[in-house]
């Protein structure tokens, strides 16, 4: 019997002084999907994510995780999540699974079924064969896996993944992508912050593109493209002058651009291409981004 | 909802929490233990050798003991605070700053109540073993068995309890290393020299005498003398009153600072 709704966040703010990394925040994200927070650096997602494990508290707002209202029942809901995070926090001078021993202590396996919930997380991140080695012998990539390791060895009904990939080689990145697909097939449900935008439109169910604290647009991520973006854009080639002249005569047409860095994209030229001479390609999720942040990502 | 009446609302300082917490510090143990008994055996030695033999050469008797019976007793208490304000705060540090482990921590079903105290347990055990070594030691120099030395143990917890919350308090309000110089040579040093450990109080000036009344660490050492000789009294149950409201009112400041802390 879960709640329909394993994250409920409405009007969540949180300052740190002068400034203000969550502004009004409101946020869903229904049970066996996955979610995905999309921004740039300084967007306030590790800020909600420090949130949700009640670890920052809000000065403003109402959240609910897996049903327990937060910061007051917080306890409660960490039993049953798991977390990322994003910067690598395992015990290095331990091994493999030491790591995940201790962590099956903190999140109260009990005794018969540790050794169990342990192999289990061995196999899942790959790491049977170097279980026991230290961390600090770990590549990257194996570290983040049982970076994800750790966070399920007791399965959560939630999992929390700050910026799961940030900092890894576009190879490993696959790989952990493959990761999260399966556990989200198995429909374990996932909110995850990530500033890729390939990283959303691959996993996430619904999108929530976040810039300054608060949530521009949410939804499933074609759909966002199809309605801020259209079909397809129209990529324009050219010198500054001439970059600026196709983007006057955009606007004439009442049609959105955004600079491509060295081209400026035409948006939602859907079917006939209004005369504008370019490299047609279909409309992604960074449009939609760029568009409605007004800022570029990496 | 269903899922609020299916699990209760979890409770302060329970026990999962802190088993939880204190497995990771044993399990971390396993991979420095050699050095730390190191260490912790062979500065109460020294100490031992050069004040026994140094100043035991000048002054045979004090306050009625040999030399090494004095200091061998008297060591136990700085070797309690080696062993329990020094990692307290080194430590603490070290996981709050640059391991973030206990952000790790904090994400799972702990908080930072049953942390800090959980912490504190630890070091405090660690103490308490770590406390007896120059006892043993300067039984091995000539210090006679006792059945009092068997109360040695839970002296050293206890004023090892205060003194581990003590680093972790400290930890909490630091904001680098640096800060940690202010501490050692204003507070730690002074109380350390201070603690009838080497030299009778009695010596010293009225004042110095007072705020050495003051110092948890001299009640350590008078405590562990009067348990080794059996002289314990009732004035020893003032003692441990007084490391123990000690150990609890750090044990409560130290949960404030790590709060702010580690919870924006």
């Amino acid at each position: 019997m879960s709640p329909e709704r394993a994250i409920r966040l409405s009007g969540v703010v949180k300052r740190y002084g002068r400034i203000t990394a969550v502004d009004g925040l409101d946020l869903d994200v229904p049970t066996g999907t996955c979610v995905g927070l999309l921004g740039p650096n300084g967007a306030g997602k590790s800020t909600t994510m420090r949130m949700l494990t009640a670890q920052a508290i809000p000065d403003e707002g109402e959240l609910e995780v897996l049903g327990f209202r937060l910061p007051h029942d917080s306890k409660a809901a960490r039993a049953q999540c798991g977390v990322v995070p994003q910067l690598d926090n395992l015990d290095v001078t331990l091994t493999v699974e030491q790591n995940l021993l201790v962590f099956s202590h903190l999140y109260r396996i009990p005794r018969p079924e540790r050794r169990e919930a342990i192999e289990r997380s061995l196999e899942l991140a790959n790491l049977v064969h170097r279980r026991g080695d230290k961390v600090d012998k770990l590549s990257g990539g194996m570290r983040r896996r049982l970076l994800i390791a750790r966070a399920l060895v007791h399965r959560p009904r939630l999992v929390l993944l700050d910026e799961p990939t940030v900092g890894l080689d576009p190879q490993v990145r696959q790989e952990l992508w493959a990761l999260i697909d399966a556990l989200r097939s198995e429909g374990t449900t996932i909110l995850m912050s990530t500033h890729y935008i390939e990283e959303a439109q691959r996993l996430a169910d619904t999108v929530l593109i976040m810039s300054h604290g608060r949530g521009v647009a949410a939804g499933p991520p074609a759909e966002l493209v199809l309605e801020h973006a259209g079909h397809e854009v129209i990529e324009v080639y050219g010198a500054p002058a001439r970059l600026a002249e196709v983007q006057a005569e955009a606007a004439e047409a009442g049609l959105r651009t955004r600079r491509t860095g060295t081209s400026i994209s035409i948006l939602g030229v859907d079917g006939d291409g209004r005369g504008f001479e370019g490299e047609r390609r279909p409309a992604n999720l960074e449009d939609v981004f760029v568009l409605l942040t007004g800022e570029e990502i990496e | 909802m269903a899922a609020r009446s299916e699990t209760p609302r979890l409770g302060r300082l329970e026990r999962p929490a802190l088993t939880g917490v204190l497995v990771r510090e044993v399990v971390n143990f396993s991979s420095y233990w050699r050095s730390s008994t190191f260490s912790s055996t062979v500065e109460p030695t020294i100490y031992l050798l050069a004040f026994g033999f140094g100043f035991g050469s000048l002054v045979s008797r004090i306050g009625g003991y040999r030399y090494v019976e004095f200091v061998g007793t008297g060591t136990v208490a700085t070797a309690v605070l080696f062993s329990s304000a020094f990692p307290a705060m080194f430590g603490t540090f070290v996981k709050y700053k640059f391991q973030r482990t206990y952000d790790a921590i904090l994400a799972a079903p702990v908080d930072t109540e049953e942390l800090v105290s959980a912490e504190a347990l630890w070091i405090a055990s660690r103490a308490a073993v770590y406390g007896c070594v120059p006892m043993l030691v300067a039984m091995v120099f000539g210090l006679d068995p006792s059945w009092g030395m068997l109360l040695v143990p839970f002296i050293a917890w206890l004023s090892g309890l205060g003194w581990a919350c003590f680093g972790v308090m400290i930890a909490g309000f630091a904001s680098s290393f640096e800060n940690f110089n202010y501490v050692v040579s204003a507070v730690l040093t002074p109380l350390f020299l201070v603690a009838g450990t080497f030299f009778p109080l009695d010596t010293l000036p009225r004042w110095a005498q007072i705020l050495g009344e003051l110092n948890p660490l001299h009640h350590c050492v008078q405590l562990v003398r009067d348990a080794v000789f059996l002289n314990l009294s009732w004035i020893d149950l003032l003692r441990v009153g007084y490391l123990a409201v000690f150990a609890f009112v750090l044990w409560r400041v130290a949960i404030r600072a790590m709060e702010r802390k580690l919870v924006d």
